[in-house]
């Protein structure tokens, strides 16, 4: 990590669908926790006994935030745990169907895990986006039969922040009697949830999307579904999910969820500062745009791609500046593959190597955006000069484009 | 974070020889550029050589690049290394020398540096009017992220040498010879060249069995060119497809076969050699074991 690069810079961090920052109130209700009560939940003590008492304040706020019953609630360790936990469980539940829906845009943990189920026999029918990044509910009534064991679907993409109407896929999973699982990591704390009025089974969250620490999620688990846990051991969680409970990660997400309940009614300041941030670009830089449905999004998050040049050229250009965000360029994930999800809308290569998302947070300030939108597009002209290509006309690009096309 | 080293953040934030180089009046000054790159990695390389022609000296270098921070400062390495080099001393810089100079690459970008030195190469070879072989087979999926190498690539290299083990690809093409994740992909890829090959050559063995036993007299030409027909069909055009190429068979003439090489086959020098190898070796083995390919 190059510290020094933004030493003369305070940090303006607008990744916050990477992760949050603790909120200092969370910090504030953890650190007893690490301190003096020390205790196991479940002694037979009230020296545990207390800490005990804490969890169940706190999965109750977590139920609050799901719009859900505390009986409902399961820690777990991430958002990934959850993921997998709810998707075994679902195959559990209906052993006999062999067939799952998903879509082609959702998180490697899903996405992945799929691909080990077909190895292991299951049919994974992975629904397509539109360019704007949304789903068709007629491919699912399509691609939905009586051996459909589930429907497992994000609720916002992590990357455009294109919001899926997950009541209208879980309608039609609930008429083929599949188990309907949503993967909520990028939308808890950014849009209401009210499970009591759902047709949702399975909900994941993670903690560290909405400013706990990372190291704890939770999964929302519909009463009556049944539940087969992942870990087997003792009875913590009644049994759905063994090992010592994460007693300071879930105090902590219990304070988030209480935070995240009362700033539900700030959102509108968010979206606001992204439109913003978004205008401002757009109006400022020449050949970029907005990839995803202008509406049917988060509101803190914009996914904007500039033609041209390289994402991660332009995240290290930003750095300078201190200002965080994150691309979906080849360059900047592990696989050097660009984004699954940009390339499932069908956007071209200029896009897809050029898009920077910014994602927002409810620390955010007007002035972080205005020096985003000051120094932005100087970066973006100095790699534009340097860049062989300038305009969607130049052959030899045109030319490379073909010649993927056609593979 | 990619841990880049302060060399490379300061080629990348202070690049040197960006832009193009002019074209000079002087018969004495040539300048000529060199390109390569991928769309599917996300970075492309366009070099410019400023040459004097008397003593083959590079005067001057300059780059214009598509793609991330060592892409870039890898690039303005290379222009710093050659200026001042004949082109033959120019052509003896490896990319472990581009690496190097900015104090060592992450090894997931290790192909940066591979890229530099193939723009280079194609400059200068440019400039001394050999045609490189267009890269078609570059484009797909990445399997070798450290060198960028694709599948087609791979596939390729699998198809024509008849290659059996992760350890040669990587002596073919470099691939798996960084990280070595790709290992078990390479595998995969060689068990699916084999069992496509398997199923084909059983196929067309039994196809043939039946043809050579309805007749015991030597072939007639309608068989002849129904058989040649049949093998490039099923066994020769599925491998130049998925390089984006094609065969047609044109005539049969006595024992020549003459054939029409299409789409990057058609345009690509050097493959054209050993694809009418491969063609007629393959048309020897399955019909004929005197009959001669010619491409028109």
């Amino acid at each position: 990590m190059q510290t020094t690069t933004h030493r003369d810079h305070p940090v303006i961090y607008l990744d916050n669908n990477a992760t949050t920052k603790v909120d200092p109130a969370v910090i504030e209700a953890i650190l007893p926790y690490l301190g003096e009560y020390y205790g196991n939940p479940s002694s037979m003590h009230t020296f545990g006994g207390q800490v005990g008492k804490a969890l169940k304040a706190a999965r109750e706020q977590v139920a609050l935030l799901f719009g859900a019953e505390a009986s409902e609630v399961i820690f777990t360790s991430c958002g990934t745990e959850g993921n997998n936990t709810a998707i075994r469980a679902a195959l559990a539940a209906q052993p006999d169907r062999r067939h799952i829906i998903t879509t082609q845009v959702e998180h490697a943990c899903v996405l992945n895990l799929c691909k080990q189920l077909e190895k292991q026999g299951y049919t994974v029918t992975y629904l397509s986006v539109d360019a704007q990044g949304l789903i068709d509910p007629m491919e699912l009534e399509a691609a939905i039969t009586g051996n459909t064991a589930l429907v497992t679907t994000m609720y916002a993409n992590n990357e455009t922040g294109v919001v899926f109407p997950i009541e209208q896929i879980g309608a039609i999973a609930k008429e083929y009697g599949a188990t309907f699982h949503v993967d909520a990591v990028q939308v808890a704390g950014k849009l209401p949830l009210d499970m009591k009025h759902s047709t949702v089974d399975l909900m994941t969250i993670s903690g560290h999307k909405l400013h706990a620490p990372k190291g704890i999620g939770a999964l929302y688990v519909r009463r009556g579904f049944r539940f087969r846990p992942l870990l087997i051991g003792g009875h913590q969680e009644r049994g759905r999910r063994a090992g010592t409970e994460n007693v300071p990660g879930i105090i902590g997400m219990g304070k988030a969820a209480e935070i995240a309940n009362f700033e539900l009614k700030y959102l509108g300041r968010e979206a606001r500062l992204r439109d913003r941030l978004e205008q401002g670009l757009l109006n400022r830089i020449e050949n970029c745009q907005v990839n995803g449905h202008p509406t049917k999004r988060l509101p803190n998050t914009t996914n904007i791609g500039f033609k041209f040049i390289e994402g991660e050229a332009i995240l290290f250009s930003l750095n300078q500046y201190g200002i965080c965000a994150s691309s979906g360029s080849a360059c900047t994930s592990g696989s050097l593959e660009p984004s699954h999800v940009l390339q499932a809308m069908g956007l071209p290569y200029t896009i897809l190597h050029g898009s920077i998302r910014f994602s927002l947070s409810r620390f955010t300030t007007e002035a972080e955006v205005d020096r985003v939108v000051e120094v932005m597009p100087g970066i973006v002209d100095r790699l534009r000069a340097m860049s062989p290509f300038n305009s969607d006309e130049a052959d030899w690009l045109q030319g490379r484009q073909e010649a993927v096309l056609t593979h | 974070m990619w841990d880049y080293t302060e060399k490379v953040l300061d080629l990348f934030y202070n690049p040197k020889n960006q832009g193009a180089i002019a074209q000079s009046d002087d018969p004495e000054i040539a300048v000529v550029y060199g390109e390569v790159g991928s769309i599917a990695c996300g970075d492309a390389l366009r070099l410019h050589l400023k040459i004097e022609v008397v003593t083959d000296q590079i005067l001057d270098a300059s780059f214009q690049t598509f793609g991330c921070t060592s892409a870039i400062a890898s690039s303005s390495a290379l222009t710093e290394l050659v200026k001042g080099l004949t082109l033959d001393q120019a052509l003896n810089i490896t990319n472990r020398e581009i690496a190097d100079y900015l104090g060592g690459l992450p090894e997931a970008k290790m192909h940066c540096s591979v890229m530099g030195q193939e723009a280079l190469e194609a400059a200068i070879y440019k400039y001394r009017g050999i045609e490189v072989a267009a890269h078609e087979d570059d484009e797909g999926a990445l399997v070798c992220a450290c060198f960028g190498i694709s599948e087609n690539r791979i596939r390729r290299v699998v198809i024509e040498n008849n290659l059996t083990t992760p350890e040669e690809i990587t002596h073919y093409v470099k691939a798996g010879g960084g990280c070595g994740s790709c290992l078990v992909n390479l595998e995969d890829i060689i068990a699916a060249v084999q069992t496509e090959r398997d199923a084909m050559s059983a196929k067309l063995e039994a196809e043939l069995a039946t043809a050579q036993e309805r007749t015991n007299r030597p072939l007639t030409t309608v068989q002849k060119i129904e058989l040649i027909q049949q093998v490039l069909t099923e066994e020769v055009r599925p491998i130049l497809l998925a390089d984006g190429g094609d065969v047609e068979l044109y005539d049969v003439d006595g024992d020549r076969v003459l054939v029409t090489l299409k789409g990057a086959c058609g345009s690509c020098e050097s493959s054209t050699a050993t694809l009418k190898g491969a063609i007629e070796s393959r048309l020897q083995e399955r019909v004929l074991p005197s009959l001669i390919v010619e491409a028109i």
